[in-house]
């Protein structure tokens, strides 16, 4: 792989995260996180849809006249995640009934319209679906992040296995229901987000205002 | 290449002829490849969605656990359909001709639930239902009965158990919902489910006394073996099973076939 193709797919992971920096798909990363296999689930098939409307984005992109080029856009990703969600409801049904309707609110990810609009519209097809790939990835590590925080403090376990023994089994872990409850996602992503841009300082935004010190000189 | 023919391409890209021939022929290539998933995919689904709905029938009465022929465990199972006024069984209309959906359109087979009485919020209700009965020999072992109500984001779809003599409680299993996954979806969860084992639906004097109850429940208390406890953080959804379960076992439901079934079966 050539040192582009490499940028465009680690890049996503650290320095330039769909969640974490971009500040995109926070509602898939707040409803799915409850527990870490439906985490996985929905990351793989985000990975799917992004890189698969990536790519058709791609080959179209000479010809998608710029006034409806969004609806073009949602049209495709649309399609693809109908088709994901029947794919799913015929050959993996349980798993289709334990993400329920989040399969179909992929649509309302921004990361896919994101990457679509800002990547594939302007990148060729291998490119653009190596950019989706990345961003998948870059979701996928903040969801299992969240995902095994929230599983393991809220319900003491890792992919429904104990980790944690529960009082009501007998243990000693009383589980922090606020885990449950989609403000702690908030919370821990936003922990993340303070964490990371400790670590990679360039991250920071440039505060947008600042306040104006006044020093008296008169004393009353 | 030149940005002059980059700038005619573009022009081009903009006409309103292209506008037209990319919006026609994207929705005609899409449709078509949506609808054909649709259409092919189908059979399977619905095959899926008729197994899970055994697999939960004899999850309900606690006689499948994760593996075995799902058909071969449902011999035991005989499919009635029940008038649900008078509780007596039907026996001209055929279970296997049965289904919901159409019986609900049918102005002659169901009727619309006034508003004061539908707890469980469906609207209309069918006036024959279907009920599954284990068998054992030639006496009813466990009665299965479908309910439905409204949880907080969808319609909750489950099998609910009862031994033999109609009040206590086999198991329960919930087959269709689209409550939050975490939250109102742990209804589907085995250890949520495992809480209903045993309780006794009806008291002594045949009330319905049945109730999901937010907060400790005192199992040192009489009380304590119609009550069962909400799912924290699921306050809405657990409301909606308590509504069903009471709307469905009471004098609107189950509750006359239940009074003549433990009659017999002692």
């Amino acid at each position: 792989m050539n040192e582009e193709s490499k940028k465009v797919v680690l890049d996503p992971l650290v320095d330039n995260n769909p969640v974490v920096l971009q500040i995109l798909g926070i509602c898939p990363a707040l409803a799915v996180t409850t527990s870490l296999a439906t985490a996985l689930t929905m990351a793989i098939a985000l990975t799917a849809v992004v890189s698969m409307s990536n790519v058709f984005v791609s080959m179209i992109r000479h010809h998608i006249p710029s006034n409806i080029r969004i609806i073009v856009q949602m049209t495709i990703i649309a399609s693809l995640v109908i088709l994901v969600d029947q794919a799913l409801q015929a050959f993996a049904y349980d798993l289709s009934k334990r993400l329920s309707v989040f399969v179909g609110l992929i649509i309302t990810n921004c990361i896919v319209l994101g990457r679509a609009e800002a990547f594939a519209s302007k990148n060729p097809v291998g490119l653009s679906f190596l950019d989706g790939i990345g961003s998948g990835l870059g979701f996928g590590l903040v969801l299992i992040l969240v995902g095994t925080i929230r599983e393991l403090l809220g319900s003491g376990s890792l992919l429904g296995f104990p980790i944690l023994p529960l009082v009501t089994e007998q243990g000693w872990y009383y589980p922090i229901g606020l885990m449950l409850l989609a403000p702690s996602a908030f919370f821990i992503i936003g922990l993340l987000i303070w964490a990371l841009r400790s670590w990679k300082t360039e991250q920071a935004e440039s505060p947008s205002y600042r306040i104006h010190q006044v020093h008296r000189q008169e004393v009353v | 290449m030149s940005s002059y023919s980059g700038s005619e391409n573009k022009r081009s890209r903009d006409s309103v002829a292209n506008v037209l021939i990319v919006a026609i022929s994207l929705c005609m290539v899409c449709s078509i490849l949506v609808s054909t998933a649709a259409v092919v995919l189908k059979p399977i689904q619905e095959r899926n969605k008729l197994v899970d709905r055994k697999k939960n029938i004899l999850s309900a009465a606690g006689l499948y656990d994760g593996d075995g022929d799902i058909d071969a465990l449902f011999q035991q199972i005989e499919t009635r359909v029940v008038d649900l006024s008078s509780g007596r069984f039907v026996d001209h209309i055929d279970a296997q001709d049965y289904e919901l959906d159409k019986v609900l359109k049918d102005p002659e087979m169901s009727a619309a639930v006034a508003g004061d009485q539908d707890i469980a919020q469906i609207r209309r209700q069918e006036k024959v239902a279907l009920v599954y009965l284990v068998m054992e020999e030639e006496h009813i072992k466990n009665i299965i009965l479908p309910i439905r109500g409204a949880g907080l984001y969808s319609t909750l779809y489950g099998f609910l158990a009862l031994k033999a003599d109609g009040t206590t409680v086999q198991g329960l299993s919930f087959y269709d919902q689209g409550e939050t996954p975490g939250l109102g979806g742990e209804i589907v969860n085995p250890k949520w489910r495992a809480k209903w084992q045993n309780k006794r639906v009806y008291d002594d004097t045949g009330e319905i006394r049945i109730e999901v109850v937010k907060g400790p429940i005192d199992i040192a208390k009489p009380g304590a073996v119609h009550q069962v406890d909400a799912i924290a953080g699921a306050t809405l959804t657990s409301r909606g099973v308590n509504n069903l379960m009471r709307f469905w076992l009471g004098d609107q439901g189950f509750k006359a076939m239940l009074e003549r079934v433990s009659l017999r079966e002692g």
